[in-house]
């Protein structure tokens, strides 16, 4: 206060009035502005990413200042696009800008932490047994050891470790698991490799080396939507964001685009200014909703219907009453529209069957190669029966003929395919189509629209063909497909089908009202102008969808329903047009290049891939506890007596018969194996044993101590707190910890209903020996562990990054060295393969081992089984690699584990490198790496750093490096016929290396590997090369295929697409007995876990700034009705639970929220702010917690064209949607933190 | 005529996806720190709700702004000036933490530090101005985040004045938008006005109103002042910080970070040449509809030769005249009148304007033939969920004119461009009935959906050599060896030390401060050591 009179400027002077006195000018001191400038000023920018499965790939500049990383603001330098678009700066969202509180924050990991039991016994033991792999063996040969570590699993007590003994423990547990059990019982898991490829490749190639288990995580993610391999043969391929300008007509359609494809969102506003319609289609008033012309709101899980009501308008207006001409002509050449389908009697009805094949008929048509996997046509000319080129068959064994230019292939002449076979029908016949929407559902809240009975009769046109010397009546595709709609055509006549929008008849705008509570004409008014603006632009109408419609358990049925509308409209290939799935950076664009060093590919082949949604359904034991039979879901013209036993068979049946993957794999050590063969060879071996039944397969009998999984490695990933769909069954019987599981298992409610898997009354809790995180942050996967790793953060290490959202590569670059003894993943997996190498002496040598792999799609093998046959049910031989498995005999050196993990292996030479069916010779690339990283003293080229394995990706690439390009064109030229080079000619001399995208983001180079393509005309858009190139779709029809005709889709009644109502979990009645004596009001509501808006999955989500800006920690969104109903008021602690287990979280009551529905944002951690749940006993659940897996068979089904396995392209995927809960509220005095050391223990005692 | 040049700021909500990048990266960078946890410079506010801090907006509650009296002179609504000297030691106008929110962090170090417990260990919250356990959170910045709170809560928003809001609370009517909040940097700003101590000024070359953090003794009547809330008491230096339009990046030509982090891509930055003679003239008109196009009144056209005269003669350097002819503000509200105010009612003569956002067809007209103009599905402005009376409350004062020619004029560029570029049909009346010719939209286009960097941040960089010893500066700035006037200054906040260098100041007088007065009354020159320019008190 001593200088209060002069500092009140009240008396000073002043120097220059304006505005008539109102204000002054004054000259005064301003030296203090250079405080903010010194805040602003900085020593060093630095360019990175977060590699944290956004899908958003933004570049960013990290600012040093003070040796201290700062802040971070995102680059704007990207490459512009055309002129005529918006560039892309400047990508980046609020989760991406909070990351820089991470490197120094409380919650960063920094040292090696043990927990505190297994260490005091590793070092106890030791002194008995001092050779490392013993002394695991010791510590895992005593039952009570083991369960003594495992039982505080989640608890706490870490101690810090230091790196040498946190190694020598892991490459000890890997030795003794792989001289054991075998290596197929080292798993790993790690997802979406695009957002920090080496970092995933660190760890793959390690496992690979080692003979361990890569797990799959896009399809356990339910973000792989299964309806793209089946109509498609791909995996996931979609227009890039700046695609979106492009487009005439956007339907976001349960994708919510501002809050999670935020540095995207601004090309669909910005779209609008061009006179882009925006319909936004969400249960809720989400934040897309904003940005509609018109918002939809079906119920959530009914967006099939709405699909199939849009669909009905779109084929009655503009295929039927007034044909577009563009329409008909794009789905005659590019749709599976014009091929023929054959009926078969089923019951006394005729039910569509199987499609035509050239081998149908006497001498296969004059086919010799693969007549089986060759589709047909008629010509609407001629009316000649076609063998069209571009169907699967051609493909393999055969060159030059597989491309979809409508060829006759015999004649070499273009034809007219016919589309429809009225007006020059044979006959007319009644077909029965299965209805799903009758059905009642357990809570009620999904409203059924009973037609009278589960199969619906409508007319068809046929055509009598001679087939095995019988008169076959068969129908086309496009046919069935306006009969299945539901649409009358004039000539036809008959019940189910509508002339007027206004009948109640499946699938009429007004049918779906029931079911979905939007207005028909609103859903006649958008489908009529998403077909008109694609009529007029040819195409430019998109579909934006995302998780919200794939993670329901019939994600098929919504995806094929949206699929269809834009097939119908020529979207598909179109830019500005098609379908634009996103959910998850799966696009590694430089993949071919990746996957070499990913897989050790280099050194050993193949490696071993395990899907993973049937993976954890089986070890964690989630099947024990199912209660979806699987005639609930089974077509009603389906031989019921096929299918008598659980979804956990018809797993074992897909695993035996080589359709989905197995891990573990064989009862026995599969290097004990190809020992006890002798001299007989390995494979022979292991077939005679698997055909008599004396060595069965691992998946028979998950619950055998022979088949566990013993060590699981995490990173890049929070299986426990994000992914793991059945959070609660992984706890119990993954890890054998405290658990909030409350259901009984099926053995206990004396209903095990299974055929093929062995039960045991008593089932394992803690299958695991040894559980390693590697995180920056303490996640919750990390309290979970055994031993957790400080990894590198995305600013302290050098990496790749790319996504679908763009077309750029761009890297994670290190902006400082990493912080206290935190390590990059490449770092820390050399260092366990350096231990390894060092132990393995007296254990393991050069070993041989039988590897397993299912059959796999974009192999000769895809066209292995036309029909289903069970070797073990004596249907045929078990052939491996046809009716079965296929069997590999593998050599590895476990010494020399670290040599080979640091350099090129010889089988890039030996064999050359490809992907997608494809392959090149790699001389060329490997001879510029050995210059380019240096040789080790063998000769090849070094993999060394993280910066040599970045160069070794894209070097090997075609989307890095032209040359490559150039010949992976050239490749697929062969097998089409047809010249592609000209779409990387122009790049061919072009070598991204990693200096360049340091010091700019690049644009990747056209790749046969993508069904899009860079240019200066086009945006990457899916198909595009398959519209344009004539480059075959990879399905048995080589087009877009609408009808998927393998007997297990036709026995689950998804031959054609429907809508079929969310499927009953049953979780709930039983606690709402249980619990009902509390005279709490409860309310049950489906459970609903969108992406979230303050974290990206669960990263952020304990991030000080994003708790900050959401509400500090977990909550649940309700509508106001519901929580009324219930007593609740904004901010409540409210519990929410169900027989899986339970949550504990604060209520957001909200307008916005539809009623009925409870919306817990996915991924919020239990370890920021969660109370105690007194269901559970247990600290109060994640996401997770009410959830529990459900498979579904059409997923299993394998070696049928574009139904053949693929990492992360086909398989069980994970959804979690069609779940309901029970929520009542806890008053503030009733919660209890559960705090307090472990009960029988003092504090003392814990501290210890 | 006195002709000033000022960085001005539009926000295109339509475009606004309420990412938050923007708070995010401007807490980063400005208030990341002790005492300044509760404080952020930019907000986005999810409307209709509250706010941040609560009910900002309600002036009955806060006596923000300017207040026109019966003789039609302003003064500031909080009281005149002896009102204000009389209030420095108990101010009733004042928030409190928890009209903000309690700011809070976790035990993180829990949970690698928990020894073996009953259950998996969980990081508390606890407070970080007290330091103790928090039980429960109860408040934040962003609490009302999409539409989050019973709308019996959320309907306090000052917006709906004048309208039935009940029927907004239903499910089927709702609405939404984002309103991300800065400093105005008004041309009449309160706070400069109501500052006991005459630290708070505005930057005569660029109109940047800053806290001078030597002069700042901490009173708080800038932030009872603000109407917009947006100077916060540091409670760890004990004096009033606000957003400082990110000077240090704007002097070097670069757009302030919660611009360039903009992710939706909806701010721009550009230079406004106003008549200061005229602002308390602006301020003053006697009804509150008006303010807005008081405002515009005394923007100046650039490209006027007249005005290009007096402000070379007002010392404007020529680059700022030409960045004026170029600026995107002044396009948006002056040529296409799609950018309006924030409030205008408060008499501040705020600078960072908006354009109102677009919002999809009211469900309640959804049932039978849809109300949807003929080209597709797009709705007319009188079908549109948001209530124009609300944005009106929210950007002219009530008056609903301006807002539904913005809304007209943003959906038929959108009609005629789908005319040119999807449908290869272009219709020309669409433009005239709002006023538009074919040249203004397609600029309006370029500059709104096409949005390159350099169309939305026109941005002359500042003439630094005209005020110091530009040679000696070069060579010379950044270093401190902490002996020199700083070292024996008052504050005892080192960031605010001040380097050695500041020699040779030029006499021209350019590194003024513009304070602003609310009577004929005097204002301060205090100034350090007097030794010219030292920085030292």
């Amino acid at each position: 206060m001593s200088y209060f009179i002069d500092r009140i400027s009240y008396f000073a002077q002043n120097r220059e009035k304006f505005s008539d006195g109102h204000g002054v000018t004054t000259e005064e001191n301003r030296a203090w502005e250079e405080a903010y400038r010194g805040r602003w000023a900085h020593d060093k920018i630095v360019r990175s990413t977060h590699g944290v499965n956004c899908t958003g790939s933004c570049s960013w500049k990290i600012y040093v200042k003070n040796g201290l990383i700062t802040w971070e603001t995102q680059q704007t330098d990207y490459p512009r696009t055309r002129p005529d678009l918006p560039n892309h700066e400047p990508r980046g969202c609020a989760r991406g800008a909070s990351y820089s509180w991470y490197i120094y924050s409380a919650n960063r990991l920094k040292y090696p932490l043990i927990r505190k039991r297994l260490l005091k016994m590793w070092r106890a033991m030791k002194e008995q047994h001092s050779d490392p792999v013993d002394t695991w063996k010791a510590i895992q040969a005593d039952p009570v050891l083991r369960a003594e570590y495992q039982i505080v699993r989640g608890k706490g007590g870490f101690v810090r470790a230091d790196w040498e003994e946190a190694n020598e423990i892991i490459a000890a547990s890997n030795i003794h698991t792989i001289k054991e059990h075998g290596p197929d019982r080292i798993f790993g898991f790690s997802p979406i490799p695009a957002m920090s490829m080496v970092s995933y490749a660190a760890g793959s190639r390690y496992l690979s080396l080692l003979g361990g288990v890569c797990m799959s995580f896009y399809d356990w993610y339910c973000d792989l939507p299964p309806a793209s391999p089946q109509t498609w043969g791909e995996q996931t391929d979609v227009p890039e964001s700046a695609d979106w300008y492009n487009s005439g007509f956007i339907i976001m359609w349960g994708s919510n685009v501002p809050q999670t494809r935020t540095p995207d969102a601004h090309f669909m506003t910005e779209a609008r200014y061009k006179g882009t319609q925006v319909v936004t289609i969400t249960p809720d008033y989400s934040e897309a909703s904003k940005f509609g012309d018109i918002w939809l709101n079906p119920k959530q899980g009914t967006d099939a219907a709405v699909g199939m009501a849009m669909g009905h308008v779109i084929l009655k207006e503009f295929h039927l009453e007034n044909t577009s001409a563009y329409f008909d002509e794009y789905t005659r050449k590019y749709s599976d529209f014009p091929f023929l389908v054959k009926l078969e009697k089923r019951d006394g009805r005729y039910v569509p069957g199987r499609m035509v094949r050239a081998s149908d008929f006497d001498k296969n048509l004059g086919h010799d190669n693969n007549p089986e996997w060759k589709t047909i046509c008629l010509d609407e000319k001629t009316g000649d029966v076609v063998v069209p080129t571009g169907s699967i068959g051609f493909r393999w064994g055969e060159d030059g003929e597989w491309n979809i230019l409508p060829t006759d292939s015999k004649t070499k002449k273009e034809f007219l395919p016919q589309k429809t076979l009225l007006g020059s029908e044979d006959d007319i016949l009644d077909v029965g189509f299965p209805y799903f929407a009758g059905a009642e559902h357990e809570h009620g809240y999904f409203e059924a629209n009973d037609q009278g009975g589960d199969i619906l009769d409508r007319k068809l046109p046929v055509k009598y063909l001679e087939i095995d010397g019988e008169k076959v009546p068969v129908v086309t595709v496009f046919d069935l497909t306006c009969a299945n709609y539901g649409i009358a055509r004039e000539g036809l006549g008959g019940d189910n089908v509508a002339s007027s929008y206004d009948e109640n008849v499946p699938y009429t705008p007004k049918w779906q009202e029931s079911i979905t509570g939007v207005a028909a004409d609103k859903i006649t008014q958008v489908a009529r102008e998403f077909a008109r603006n694609a009529h007029e632009t040819k195409g430019k109408s998109m579909i934006i969808i995302g998780a919200a419609m794939n993670h329901w358990y019939h994600m098929d049925m919504n995806y094929r329903a949206c699929i269809n509308m834009l097939v119908f409209c020529g979207c598909i290939g179109q830019s500005g047009g098609g379908w634009s799935h996103y959910v998850g950076q799966e696009k590694l664009r430089p993949q071919t290049g990746w996957l070499p060093l990913a897989f050790g590919l280099d050194w050993t082949r193949p490696p071993r891939q395990m899907n993973s949604t049937s993976a954890f359904y089986a070890h964690t034991d989630q099947w024990r506890y199912e209660t979806l039979g699987v005639t609930e879901i089974l077509c009603p013209t389906a031989d019921k007596e096929k299918w008598k036993g659980s979804l956990i068979d018809c797993n074992i049946r897909a695993e035996r018969m080589g359709w989905l993957p197995s891990a573990p794999q064989l009862q026995e050590n599969p290097i004990e194996l190809v020992k006890k063969a002798g001299k007989k060879d390995p494979v022979e071996y292991v077939t005679e044993r698997l055909s008599s039944g004396d060595l069965r397969m691992s998946c028979e009998d998950p619950d055998s101590p022979d088949n566990w999984p013993r060590n699981l490695f995490v990173w890049r990933s929070n299986l426990l707190g994000s992914s793991g769909k059945g959070h609660e069954y992984f706890l119990k019987h993954f890890l054998g910890t405290q658990h909030g599981v409350q259901g009984k298992d099926l053995g206990e409610e004396g209903r095990t209903g299974s055929e093929e898997v062995v039960w045991h009354d008593e089932a394992p809790e803690g299958k695991l020996d040894l559980v390693v995180t590697l995180d920056f942050r303490m996640s919750t996967t990390c309290m979970y562990s055994d031993i957790v790793l400080p990894t590198a953060s995305w600013y302290e290490k050098n990496d790749l990054n790319t996504s679908d959202m763009h077309p750029f590569i761009h890297p994670l670059s290190k902006a400082i060295d990493p912080v206290w003894q935190s390590r990059s993943d490449w770092e820390i997996y050399k260092g366990f393969a350096k231990k390894v190498s060092e132990l393995s002496p007296g254990h393991l040598g050069v070993e041989k081992e039988i590897v397993l792999t299912p059959i796999q799609h974009d192999t000769p093998g895809e066209l292995a089984q036309p029909d289903v046959k069970e070797w073990r049910k004596g249907e045929c031989d078990l052939i491996p690699g046809v009716t079965a498995p296929s069997m590999k005999v593998v050599e590895r050196d476990y010494p020399a584990t670290y040599e080979r993990f640091t350099s090129l292996g010889p089988l890039l030479e030996k064999l050359g490198n490809g992907g997608k069916g494809i392959g090149w010779n790699t001389d060329h690339e490997v001879e510029f790496l050995k210059a380019l990283n240096g040789e080790n003293k063998e000769g090849r080229a070094n993999i060394v750093t993280d910066i040599d394995a970045c160069e070794t990706v894209m070097m090997l690439a075609p989307e890095t490096n032209g040359e490559v390009a150039v010949k992976a064109w050239e490749a697929l030229g062969k097998i089409t016929g047809r010249d592609h080079t000209h779409l990387a000619k122009p790049k061919e001399d072009e070598k991204i290396r990693f200096r360049d995208i340091q010091a700019q983001p690049r644009k990747i180079i056209s790749s046969p590997t993508w069904s899009g393509i860079e240019s200066e005309e086009v945006c990457y858009n899916a198909g595009y090369t398959n519209v344009h190139e004539y480059i075959p779709w990879r399905t048995l029809t080589g087009r877009q295929q609408l009808y998927q005709d393998h007997p297990w889709m036709l026995d689950f009644g998804e031959g054609l697409v429907s809508y079929k109502p969310p499927i009953n979990t049953a979780t709930v009645q039983s606690m709402i007995e249980k619990h009902g004596d509390d005279d709490r009001p409860h309310i049950t509501l489906n459970f609903i876990t969108p992406h979230q808006k303050w974290g990206i999955h669960s990263t952020y989500s304990d991030n000080l700034h994003m708790l900050t800006l959401s509400r500090g920690g977990p909550i649940v969104w309700m509508s106001e009705p519901d929580a009324k109903k219930t007593g609740i008021k904004d901010n409540d602690w409210v519990e929410v639970f169900n027989t899986n287990g339970a949550i504990t979280a604060r209520a957001v009551v909200s307008q916005r929220v539809n009623d009925g529905m409870l919306m817990m944002y996915h991924a919020q951690e239990k370890i920021v702010n969660t109370p105690g749940s007194k269901i559970t006993g247990a600290r109060g659940g994640i996401h997770n917690s009410v959830t529990r897996t459900t498979v579904k068979p059409t997923h299993m089904i394998g070696a049928y064209a574009q139904q053949s396995y693929g990492f992360n392209y086909y398989g069980t995927v994970g959804s979690n949607r069609d779940e309901f809960v029970v929520v009542r509220k806890i008053e503030d005095q009733d919660i209890d933190w559960m705090e307090g050391p472990l009960e029988g223990q003092t504090d003392m005692e814990a501290a210890e | 005529m006195k002709i000033r040049a000022q960085i001005g700021m539009v926000l295109n909500l339509d475009k606004c996806i309420g990412c938050h990048t923007c708070s995010v990266t401007c807490k980063n960078v400005w208030t990341s720190r002790e005492g300044m946890e509760y404080a952020w410079f930019n907000n986005v506010e999810t409307k209709p709700g509250v706010g941040f801090p609560k009910e900002w907006e309600n002036q009955k509650k806060w006596n923000g702004g300017w207040h026109r009296g019966k003789n039609g002179k302003i003064h500031p609504k909080q009281g005149g000036r002896w009102r204000i000297l009389a209030k420095i030691f108990g101010n009733p106008d004042m928030p409190e933490i928890d009209d903000y929110y309690e700011p809070f962090t976790f035990d993180y170090d829990h949970l690698q530090n928990a020894k073996e417990s009953k259950a998996q260990p969980t990081a508390r919250p606890r407070s970080l101005v007290s330091g103790k356990r928090m039980e429960k959170i109860e408040w934040g910045p962003n609490w009302e985040e999409i539409l989050g709170t019973e709308f019996e809560h959320r309907r306090k928003d000052y917006n709906f004045k004048g309208m039935e809001e009940e029927m907004y609370g239903e499910f089927e009517n709702t609405f939404m938008m984002y309103l991300p909040r800065l400093c105005e940097h008004c041309l009449n700003p309160t706070c400069v006005a109501s500052c006991p101590s005459g630290s708070i000024y505005k930057r005569e070359e660029d109109g940047v109103v800053l806290v001078d953090q030597d002069k700042c003794r901490g009173w708080r009547m800038c932030v009872s002042g603000c109407p917009y809330k947006k100077i916060y008491y540091n409670w760890k230096s004990g004096k009033a910080e606000k957003c400082t339009l990110c000077y240090p990046r704007l002097e070097n030509g670069e757009p302030t970070v919660c611009s360039e982090t903009c992710v939706g891509r909806i701010r721009y930055l550009g230079v406004m040449l106003y008549d200061a003679d005229r602002i308390e003239e602006a301020a003053s008109v006697e009804n509150e509809e008006d303010l807005y196009e008081a405002q515009c009144d005394i923007f100046m056209d650039p490209h006027d030769p007249e005005v290009i005269g007096q402000a070379r003669k007002d010392g404007i350097p020529e680059n700022w005249i030409t960045g004026a002819q170029d600026s995107p503000i002044y396009k948006m509200a002056m040529e296409w009148k799609v950018a309006l105010p924030l409030h205008p009612e408060y008499r501040t003569l705020p600078m960072v304007w908006y354009i109102p956002p677009l919002s999809p067809v009211q469900s309640a007209m959804e049932s039978g033939k849809l109300p949807l103009t003929d080209n597709g599905i797009m709705p007319d402005l009188d079908k549109m969920r948001i209530p124009v009376k609300y944005l009106a409350n929210l950007l002219t004062a009530g008056k609903e004119e301006p807002v539904e020619l913005a809304l007209k004029r943003m959906m038929a560029m959108r009609q005629y461009m789908r005319g040119v570029l999807i449908e290869g049909d272009p219709n020309l009346n669409i433009l005239k009935d709002v006023g538009l010719t074919e040249e203004l939209v397609k600029d309006m286009y370029k500059i709104l959906a096409l949005a390159n960097y350099e169309d939305r941040y026109v941005i002359p960089t500042g003439h630094r050599e005209e005020t110091l010893d530009a040679y000696g500066e070069s060579g010379s700035c950044g270093f401190s060896f902490g002996n020199g006037c700083s070292s024996h200054s008052n504050s005892d906040l080192e960031m605010f030390e001040n380097p050695k260098s500041w020699r040779g100041r030029s006499a021209s007088g350019k590194d003024n401060r513009v304070n602003t007065l609310f009577t004929q009354g005097k204002t301060s020159t205090s100034g350090g050591c007097g030794s010219g320019g030292c920085g030292c008190k």
